[in-house]
């Protein structure tokens, strides 16, 4: 039965789409057939993120205005062969989505894939409740800081009254991510800890992904940083969301300061 | 008022509402008669110390059938205490009272059952999930009661009291429609305002040390107090 996860945030610039192309290729890697779909039609940067930029020809508006075909549109990752794009066009806006569309592409691509990942842009516009509104899971990007955890607030409680699954009296399962989380400015008390995020959003909690360069590395060559730095702590922590997502249980480790011997001679203000 | 007045007792009067039956006889009377009898036979008490009245729309047209039907169904034990649907003067014979202004209870059988009292709207609201951030929860009519938290961003407003069994980081209206008397309670109070009967505070005026602590907030004359639960 394939799943349709949104994976949302309210607040702008939080990983959304980081955090899509990464549990994508996880998810892709444990030998599912993932494709991912970006709905921030204008703005897309999913292209960009898997590395496929120079390779879209139609995108989402294209099939759903009938344009093309779905097949036609769908991107083949060069990496993993189970993982698949369906790019927004960057020309068009919002208003070219239609709620009919969406569903009707979602309900294709329900057919062919295990797992259709929607990468919703920022807001709670139109193109923010498309994106969600066929959702059976989402996943909450959140940072430890209160902006970002009040946006996401505000996302769950839509999640929770305008998708088509609580329109039908129904929930979408919900799990909180929380990513760019700096463990030395968490000890220095400069963001909000872990459990004051879990408290105040009350959702299960699917992984804590920590800032690292190693993500803004990814991003700069165009590839999930799952595939890119695989042993790095950001790509194990997505890997183990992924495991999660399907159902493992395994424990969240909150990630922890690693301090080098310069630190340890020097005292704390090293950074 | 003068002294002759004033020495009689004075008469009260009483308003007090009962559902009478209403018999709707048809020609031919025989036939409907007969009816009659069977339903009595499967249930002699039905009529017993009910109101009962008859509709005689359907004989308006024949007003010279009304005097056998009332003799028939006195000969039933069956005294009606009014009638409606007939011009009484056209019939000819002493009528009971006509009466105006009926509303229809329920069908048949169904009006015999000791009617049961219309069902009370329950004037309190229950949420089991939390408020989130940009929600607005509105119930005029009573209190709201909230197991879970109130998020910043969020408001509850209540025509009565709100409990919230959680966190109260929004807003929380009391008494929204002028009931002073209405009270917020929270389990922890981090509220960016309270406000009751139209008196508000902002986060900056709470006392600081109340923040994070189980709360309540009331109204004594024209200020607000907040004061901690334990």
């Amino acid at each position: 039965m394939a799943k349709v996860l949104v994976v949302t945030s309210g607040k702008g610039g939080v990983g959304k789409t980081t955090s899509t192309a990464a549990l994508g290729a996880a998810l892709a890697q444990s030998g599912r057939s993932v494709v991912v779909v970006d709905f921030d039609v204008g703005l897309r940067n999913l292209d960009l993120v898997m590395g496929a930029e120079r390779r879209v020809v139609f995108d989402l508006i294209n099939v759903i205005q009938g344009d093309a075909r779905l097949s036609q549109a769908l991107i083949r990752d060069k990496r993993i062969e189970t993982l698949h794009l369906l790019p927004a066009s960057q020309t068009r806006d919002k208003d070219a989505l239609t709620q009919e569309g969406v569903n009707r592409v979602i309900g294709e691509l329900k057919e062919k894939f295990d797992w259709v990942i929607c990468d919703s842009p920022a807001g709670i516009e139109k193109g923010a409740m498309l994106a969600m509104h066929n959702a059976d899971m989402a996943v909450v990007v959140t940072n430890p800081e209160i902006s970002s955890v009040r946006d996401s607030d505000r996302i769950i409680g839509m999640l929770d009254s305008k998708t088509a699954r609580a329109e039908k009296g129904e929930r979408v399962e919900k799990h909180l991510l929380l990513t760019r989380y700096n463990p030395a400015r968490a000890m220095r008390g400069e963001m909000l800890k872990v459990d004051d995020v879990l408290e105040i959003l009350s959702i299960p909690l699917l992984g804590i992904v920590p800032e690292s360069e190693a993500v803004l590395a990814a991003s700069n060559v165009g590839a999930p940083v799952v595939l890119h730095a695989p042993d790095s702590a950001p790509a194990r922590a997505y890997s183990d969301a992924a495991k999660r997502l399907q159902g493992e249980t395994l424990p969240v480790s909150v990630p922890e300061e690693r301090r080098g011997l310069m630190s340890k001679l020097f005292g704390r203000r090293v950074a | 008022m003068t002294a002759a007045s004033r020495s009689r007792p004075f008469v009260r009067v009483r308003g007090r509402s009962f559902i009478a039956l209403v018999l709707v006889p048809e020609p031919p009377l025989d036939a409907w008669l007969d009816g009659l009898d069977a339903q009595m036979q499967r249930s002699p008490a039905y009529f017993a110390g009910k109101p009962v009245m008859a509709d005689l729309t359907a004989l308006a047209a024949v007003p010279e059938l009304v005097a056998g039907l009332l003799e028939a169904l006195a000969a039933r034990g069956i005294r009606l205490v009014g009638i409606e649907g007939i011009e009484p003067n056209a019939v000819g014979v002493e009528l009971p009272p006509l009466l105006t202004g009926g509303r229809t209870v329920a069908d048949g059988i169904a009006a015999s059952v000791p009617e049961a009292p219309p069902p009370v709207e329950p004037a309190s609201l229950l949420l089991d999930q939390p408020v989130r951030s940009g929600q607005s929860v509105v119930f005029p009519r009573g209190d709201v009661t909230v197991v879970g938290s109130v998020g910043s961003g969020a408001e509850v407003v209540a025509g009565g009291s709100i409990h919230i069994y959680g966190t109260l980081r929004g807003r929380a209206v009391a008494g929204m429609s002028g009931n002073a008397q209405a009270r917020i309670f929270c389990r922890r109070l981090e509220a960016e305002l309270l406000a009751i009967d139209g008196l508000y505070r902002t986060a900056d005026d709470i006392e600081p040390q109340l923040r994070g602590k189980p709360a309540q907030a009331w109204l004594s004359g024209d200020s607000m107090v907040v004061a901690g639960l334990d």
